[in-house]
Formats: C-alpha cells, sequence, structure tokens
C-alpha cells in the first residue's frame, strides 16, 4: 500500500477553563488519543456531535494550534516540530473551508481579491496572471468572474459564498481540502449543489478529503470511509457501506437512528419515541472513566466503567471496520439503522 | 389532564388560514410580496409542515399569524385560531392570545432566553403573565414542566441560567415556556435547525407525545423535507410565497407532482443513497418577489416547463381528494423514486 497522504498519530488536545458563576474550572479534554490515515483521493468523515472534537481535530491536523500531544504526518513530513514559514510551506497543500459562509469570508473585500490571497501569499507576483488565475478558479467552482468577481460577501447568496471559499481553497493547489461542516448551514437544494460541486473537484483535480459533520446522512453520498467520534475519541471506523450497512458501535446506532426517513414517509411509517432520554453528552471537563458512552449507553455494564475499550476489529468484519467496544452490536442483531437501510 | 381523543380533519380545525398575504414594503424600494394567498387549516392534534426554501415565504407567514410581522409588512386575509379571527386585532387583545392559546418556539433557544436570569424565574413568569397562579404555584407549575419536557433534575435546574445548558436542554425549557399555558396550537420555526441530529430526534420525538397527551396541534416550519416525513401528517410546500403543492404525507412522498417538491426531496440527504453519486439538483435561484410574475414561479428552474407555463400562472387546484398542486405538466405515479436514485 502506498504512504497515506496524512497520517494523524495519538493526537491530544486539552484546553484548561477557568471558573465562572458556578461553573467548576478545569481542563476539557477535547481530543484524548485519535489517529487516522488518510490516502490520496480518498474522502474521509468525522462524525459525531457538539462537544465530540471533531473540529478540534481538522484544527489539530492544520496546527491551529497544533496538538498537545501526538503528530501528524503530511505528504511525508511530520508537522510537528516545525515552526514558522516551514510549517506554513508544509501545510500550504492543506486548505480549509468553514462552516458559516458569511462569517469566514472577509465583508470589505471583493470576491476576486478574496480568491487572489492564497496567490500572492504562494509568490504569483504577475498580475496578469493572477486575473487569469482567479479566473478559472471561479470558474471551476461555477462562479463567473466578470458577474461576481468585483462582489462583496454580503452581495452573494450562501452557496455563492461558500463557492467563494471553495474557490479560495483551491487557489494553493491542495492535495487536501479538510471541510468543516461545509455545508451544514445551507438549503437543501444549494447544499446538493455544493456537495456535487466537491464531488466534481474530487475526481477531476484528485483531492483528498477530510469532511467534518454531525449528520451521517450529509456524508453518506461523498465518504469512502467514516470514523464516529465521542468525547474526543473514536468510536468506530471503517470503509462507508460497511460502517452504514453494520454500524457496530451503539452510538453509532444511535447516530443513524436519529436520521430523519424520507423512506419512512414512503412507507407510511413514522418514528417511535424509543431514544433515550438521558440523551445529554457527559462533560468533556469531567469524562466519564472508562468508555467515555456509557453513560447513555443502552448495553453498557460495569465493565464499561472499569475499562477503556481500545479500537479493535469486531468478528466478522470487514478489513478496516474498528470499533471501539466491549459489546458491540453484533451483524445479524437486527438494528433499527440497519432495517431502514434496506427498506429504502 | 385527560388525554385529548385524536381528532379528525372533520371537526373545527385549531387553525384556519385563509387568503393569507403578507406584503413588505421596505422604504424607498418596490413593494414585496412575500407571501400570496396562502390557505390550510390544522386541526387539535395534527401536524402540519410548512416546507420552502430560505425567502420561500414560510417564516413571514407564521409571524403573520402571531403578529409578529414589523411594520414595514402588512397582512391580509384572515387568520381564525378556534373560530376567533387573529388578523386585524389590536396589540393589547393580541397578547391575550399570545402564548395562551398559540405559542412558539424559534430557532435559536440561546437568543430566545433572557441570559441574566435563571431558567425557573423566566418559565414562572410566563406561567403568571396568563394565570392568576402565585409564585409559589407558579414555581410548582414551572418544575412540573420541566419534568414533563423531561429536563433531568427539574428542580435543582431551576435555578440555573441559560449559559450552563447545551442547546438541546435550552430548547427544552423553551418548549417548557410553550407549553406552561396549555396552547392549543405550537408553532415550531425552524425549532431543530440549529441542534444535532441525535438532539434533533430526540426534541421531535418530544413534541411528538406531548402533542399525544395534550392533544395540540403543531405548525412545523423547516426546510426540511426528511423531517416533515418523519412528523408531519400534512406538507404544504411553498415557493416565492406561494403555495406549490399540499398533501397528506403519506401520498406526497408517494405521488409527488410538482417538479419543485421533486426537487426538494430529490436533495435531502438519505442513507439509502450509494457513495459518490450525483444527487440531483436544480439550477438557478428562486425569483425575485418584488417582480409580479405571469406564469408559475418555477418555471425559469424547471425542466418540465415550456412556454404556456411562464405566460400562464398554473392554478391551484385539489386534483385528488387532499392532494392539491400547481403545475401544468405534473410527475406521472412513480416518478419520484425514479428521480431520487438516478437522474
Amino acid at each position: 500500500m502506498t504512504e497515506p497522504l496524512l497520517q494523524a498519530r495519538g493526537l491530544v488536545q486539552e484546553f484548561p477553563v477557568r471558573g465562572q458563576g458556578g461553573v467548576h474550572g478545569g481542563v476539557v479534554q477535547a481530543l484524548s488519543g485519535v489517529s487516522l490515515d488518510i490516502v490520496r483521493g480518498e474522502t474521509l468523515s468525522v462524525v459525531g456531535e457538539t462537544g465530540s472534537g471533531k473540529s478540534t481535530l481538522a484544527r489539530c491536523v492544520m496546527q491551529a494550534p497544533p496538538p498537545k500531544s501526538g503528530d501528524v504526518v503530511f505528504q511525508g513530513t511530520s508537522l510537528g516540530p516545525l515552526r514558522g514559514a516551514a510549517l506554513r510551506d508544509a501545510r500550504r497543500s492543506m486548505q480549509m473551508i468553514f462552516q458559516d459562509p458569511y462569517t469566514s469570508l472577509d465583508p470589505l473585500w471583493s470576491v476576486a481579491r478574496i480568491v487572489a490571497e492564497p496567490l500572492v501569499a504562494a509568490g504569483m507576483r504577475d498580475r496578469a496572471k493572477r486575473r487569469q488565475r482567479v479566473g478559472e478558479l471561479l470558474e471551476q467552482v461555477g462562479l463567473d468572474v466578470s458577474v461576481h468577481g468585483r462582489r462583496r460577501a454580503r452581495e452573494l447568496s450562501g452557496g455563492q459564498c461558500q463557492r467563494v471559499a471553495i474557490a479560495r481553497a483551491l487557489a494553493a493547489s491542495p492535495a487536501l481540502i479538510i471541510a468543516d461542516e461545509a455545508v451544514s448551514s445551507l438549503d437543501v437544494l444549494v447544499q446538493a449543489q455544493v456537495l456535487n460541486l466537491l464531488e466534481g473537484l474530487r475526481t477531476t483535480l484528485g483531492l483528498s478529503y477530510l469532511f467534518i459533520a454531525h449528520d451521517l446522512a450529509l456524508v453518506k453520498q461523498v465518504s469512502d470511509r467514516v470514523a464516529v467520534m465521542y468525547l474526543g475519541r473514536l468510536c468506530e471506523t471503517g470503509p462507508a457501506d460497511e460502517v452504514y450497512a453494520h454500524p457496530r458501535h451503539p452510538y453509532t446506532v444511535e447516530l443513524l437512528d436519529a436520521v430523519p426517513r424520507v423512506e419512512q414517509a414512503e412507507l407510511g411509517k413514522r418514528p417511535s419515541g424509543d431514544l433515550p432520554a438521558a440523551g445529554e453528552a457527559a462533560s468533556p471537563v469531567n469524562p466519564p472513566s472508562g468508555c467515555r458512552f456509557r453513560t447513555r449507553c443502552p448495553r453498557a455494564q460495569s465493565r464499561c466503567a472499569a475499562e477503556t475499550p481500545v479500537l479493535a476489529a469486531p468478528s466478522g468484519a470487514d478489513p478496516g471496520h474498528l470499533v471501539a467496544c466491549h459489546f458491540p452490536v453484533t451483524v445479524d442483531a437486527p438494528t433499527a439503522a440497519a432495517s431502514g437501510t434496506v427498506a429504502g | 389532564m385527560t388525554a385529548a381523543p385524536v381528532t379528525g380533519p372533520a371537526s373545527t380545525p385549531v387553525l384556519e388560514v385563509k387568503d393569507l398575504s403578507v406584503r413588505f414594503r421596505p422604504r424607498g424600494r418596490s413593494e414585496v410580496h412575500a407571501v400570496s394567498g396562502l390557505n390550510y387549516s390544522v386541526p387539535a392534534g395534527h401536524t402540519v409542515a410548512i416546507i420552502g426554501e430560505s425567502g420561500s415565504g414560510k417564516t413571514a407567514s407564521s409571524r403573520a399569524i402571531m403578529g409578529l410581522l414589523p411594520r414595514s409588512a402588512q397582512a391580509s386575509g384572515s387568520v381564525l385560531l378556534s373560530g376567533t379571527e387573529l388578523l386585524g386585532l389590536s396589540p393589547r387583545a393580541l397578547r391575550k392570545h399570545r402564548g395562551r392559546d398559540v405559542a412558539m418556539i424559534f430557532q435559536d433557544p440561546a437568543r430566545s432566553l433572557n441570559p441574566t436570569m435563571k431558567i425557573g424565574p423566566q418559565i414562572a413568569e410566563a406561567v403568571r403573565t396568563h394565570t392568576k397562579m402565585s409564585r409559589a404555584e407558579a414555581r410548582e407549575r414551572a418544575i412540573e414542566l420541566f419534568t414533563l419536557v423531561r429536563l433531568s433534575a427539574p428542580a435543582q435546574r431551576y435555578d440555573e441560567y441559560p449559559h450552563q445548558l447545551s442547546g438541546g436542554m435550552r430548547q427544552r425549557v423553551m418548549i417548557a415556556m410553550a407549553l406552561s399555558c396549555s396552547p392549543k396550537l405550537l408553532i415550531a420555526d425552524e425549532a431543530t435547525t440549529a441542534l444535532d441530529v441525535t438532539t434533533q430526534a430526540q426534541i421531535m420525538r418530544l413534541l411528538a407525545e406531548l402533542q399525544e397527551r395534550l392533544g395540540m396541534a403543531i405548525l412545523m416550519i423547516s426546510h426540511d423535507l426528511g423531517l416533515a416525513a418523519s412528523y408531519a401528517d400534512e406538507v404544504v410546500v411553498m415557493y416565492a410565497g406561494r403555495t406549490v403543492e399540499h398533501a397528506p404525507v403519506r401520498e406526497l412522498f408517494r405521488n409527488v407532482r410538482m417538479p419543485y417538491t421533486s426537487a426538494l426531496l430529490g436533495a435531502v440527504p438519505r442513507l439509502d443513497r450509494a457513495a459518490h453519486t450525483p444527487l440531483p439538483v436544480i439550477q438557478g435561484r428562486p425569483p425575485d418577489l418584488s417582480v409580479e410574475l405571469a406564469g408559475c414561479p418555477f418555471a425559469p428552474r424547471c425542466p418540465r416547463a415550456d412556454e404556456r407555463c411562464s405566460e400562464q400562472r398554473p392554478p391551484f387546484a385539489e386534483h385528488k381528494q387532499g392532494h392539491w398542486y400547481a403545475c401544468w405538466y405534473p410527475l406521472p405515479d412513480g416518478e419520484q423514486a425514479a428521480a431520487a436514485g438516478a437522474r
């Protein structure tokens, strides 16, 4: 197998919080030892709810800020020891797109200037060349430099802003794009357009993606592999088809079960109410011992509090499918999620 | 409280909206027809979902019901709440209904709560505004409501501030406040859009359960057809301020007629779609609502449209029992299943 484009090894990130207004101080354990690989041309989606550490993971990969411990190897270079210009050079091929298209673009700058900035940073001095490249980049994302080039972010729709953000990311000719909830705030029709655009760019430019999302259904269409996170740890990772069809971690099952189903309306079914009432995430300041999901888990036993489960292949799993659970869901158990997927 | 019987559409609806139009007159600019001729009704115990993109008029129409439109807007038509006309009521008369007969929950629970006030007293205040309860009774009622919306440790939560709660818990507090006076109608305007999928599912299932127990009518405003598919009885699809399709949920998803609804449906993220297959999309954007359009507002984006569509507006008519739509060239039976998978 070829060397992966990106290797993250044992990433740990912690943030101190000061006690205030009745809240106790402590350390937020945002990321507690996360390792993952992305090979060239592949899309890995990291899925989890608010507070699962998925955005922290994206930022650690970008070294903004660097993780407390663990290392990121990108295109064969270890980023951890790098500082300043050396770090900027090494991560130029790694670009990020954010959730809110309005606040992630400078409101005073024109679209053309926003897209040209990374070109200037990369040392493209020739103005005419730069202008031509900006035109090409905007065309790649479905915008027209003569129409949109002089506009400001507030004069664009949400979808158009996100296209500008994508063009800006492409300006540095990246190998990897990190999309942090990049389509979550868009209307469903615009969301589909932007997802299709990202898919198209992946094949034409040979890009890899690290997709961060809270909704498993949203990333179904783009993912080769999926990693599910809960409170700073990976619960389950594997080939997307395998994880969606045979989820092994109870948390993955819960996430799949939460997706509203169009298929059910076609069949005239309605979801029934046996989601656990105590479905609030535990605190990352004082996470539960052992398996962090145990306080919400319907399958939890005393072993889950005593022993931290490590990622391992469950019996009968496809290669590459790993789960961190003492009592993984077995394949033939008819979970709601699995039967729903078949019923479409 | 006794369980209310699930009443069929035959009984008097809790909410009846007839020919509702909302016009915005921004200073120095031309008039915007945000909502034009909207009709629907919500019976007790039923959930009606109004679905549309940003700018389709779904929020303007729900604000008109609550009398929460800005001054630059004017609503016309009729909004009957259990037979009482709400449009044109004085602010004072309207306040009597708002909160007591009809309550609303919004997208952002953090911004809907007072950050400097403990959550319990906020609920108690809402209770005391509409009833003659004493402070102690209102406190009891608030804790009872927290229990109803399944907030963990309700008595301790009474003295907590909004910032101490997670987004899902804050939305539970908002629901508790909305339910404080047992409203007949609950309007949920994108109430779960800002929440995680798991939290969204919990809140929606909580609402469905409370509806069954209390027999209230729910008007759900959302951009998400998938959510409507799972939790609504009836769906009203809006485009450019008009209703383009209206049907019971099962009928709509089985026999979608209007190409716009079909496009919305095709773009819903689904778990049964294979990886790396392009999603069916339509190009273009909704029309400018300050210009009166002659034909179908969707015609410029519609794959099935021809000249007739851009010249003549298709009538919004009931083509089959309960299934209304406005289209000259509706999709035939079973078209959607094919469209969602392939195309």
